[in-house]
């Protein structure tokens, strides 16, 4: 049996090494440790709303060799609305506001990536992807950082080797494009909603 | 009567106002849970817990002032005490 040439060979074996490392990670965004999580704030002329929802899961495929090719969906449970006020807190999730028994989650699935600049381990760019709210789907482009912290995973949980992918936007949406009370208590409950989603995936590796 | 009822109304005023002044006089509406910030060391991101708390608002301070003004106005369908020493 004729071997290989050893010049072939190395570059065959240089290629599969390259390809298992670059091929895309996929991180889980369900957080063991419960620090993920999206803030909401409402500031109306009357009254000022603030809350968070830790209720946080999805899937997001990240290649740190060619970070535009980011996909994924991430997932919110609308029951995981929080807001200090209790009466607040109940009209929040019940079928006149978001209605959270019908429509249990709100979803970010993205499309295509822009404007895409890395500088180390920090990727930012324009994330378009379908904002679903409420039953209600709707493409927006919202600007993104994504912080890739290679085989950080052990040092947040222990004996669990892996990297993690760190999430940041900032963006706002009008509740009335959701159907959100549409043109009602405005002076007490603002239209605009300003969102900040800080939430990290895992990519566990055996 | 009377005399009881003004008092019970000054005391509920008086009460409502403490205990919303020493919890920190918060002008929005009455909070049942207050958001506590952690920081995640390794990624950076600041975690939000919900914290069962009460935080009496305008509402609490509000209620409580109408209360008391109703006692105050019920007091006034009360006569003032007579002194049947005098009278007789």
């Amino acid at each position: 049996m004729k071997l290989l040439n050893p010049l072939l060979l190395t570059g065959l074996l240089t290629g599969l090494a390259y390809g298992v490392h670059a091929a895309p990670q996929s991180f889980d965004f369900k957080d063991p440790k419960g620090v993920n999580n999206a803030v909401f704030k409402l500031d109306a002329p009357l009254e000022s709303i603030n809350g968070s929802a830790n209720g946080i899961s999805g899937t997001v495929t990240f290649d740190p060799e060619n970070p535009a090719t980011v996909q994924g969906k991430i997932t919110v449970t609308t029951a995981s609305l929080v807001v200090p006020n209790p009466m607040q807190n109940t009209h929040l999730h019940s079928a006149t506001w978001l209605d959270a028994n019908q429509f249990p989650e709100i979803t970010f699935e993205a499309k295509s990536f822009a404007n895409v600049k890395t500088v180390d381990n920090v990727t930012t760019g324009d994330l378009t992807g379908t904002f679903t709210l409420k039953g209600v789907a709707k493409e927006m482009t919202t600007p993104v950082k994504l912080t890739y912290l290679k085989d950080k995973l052990s040092a947040r949980v222990p004996n669990l080797n892996g990297d993690l992918l760190v999430i940041r936007a900032d963006f706002s949406i009008n509740r009335e494009d959701f159907n959100i009370q549409r043109g009602q208590y405005e002076d007490k409950v603002a239209t605009n909603i300003n969102l900040s989603l800080a939430i990290a995936g895992a990519s566990p590796k055996p | 009567m009377k005399r009881i009822l003004q008092l019970l109304a000054l005391t509920v005023l008086l009460a409502t106002a403490g205990v919303w002044l020493v919890t920190g006089a918060n002008r929005g509406w009455t909070k049942t849970s207050v958001a506590v910030k952690t920081l995640d060391d390794v990624t950076g991101i600041e975690g939000i817990t919900w914290q069962k708390k009460f935080l009496p608002g305008v509402d609490f301070l509000g209620a409580g002032t109408l209360v008391a003004f109703a006692l105050g106005g019920l007091s006034l369908f009360f006569r003032k005490p007579t002194n049947s020493a005098k009278t007789q």
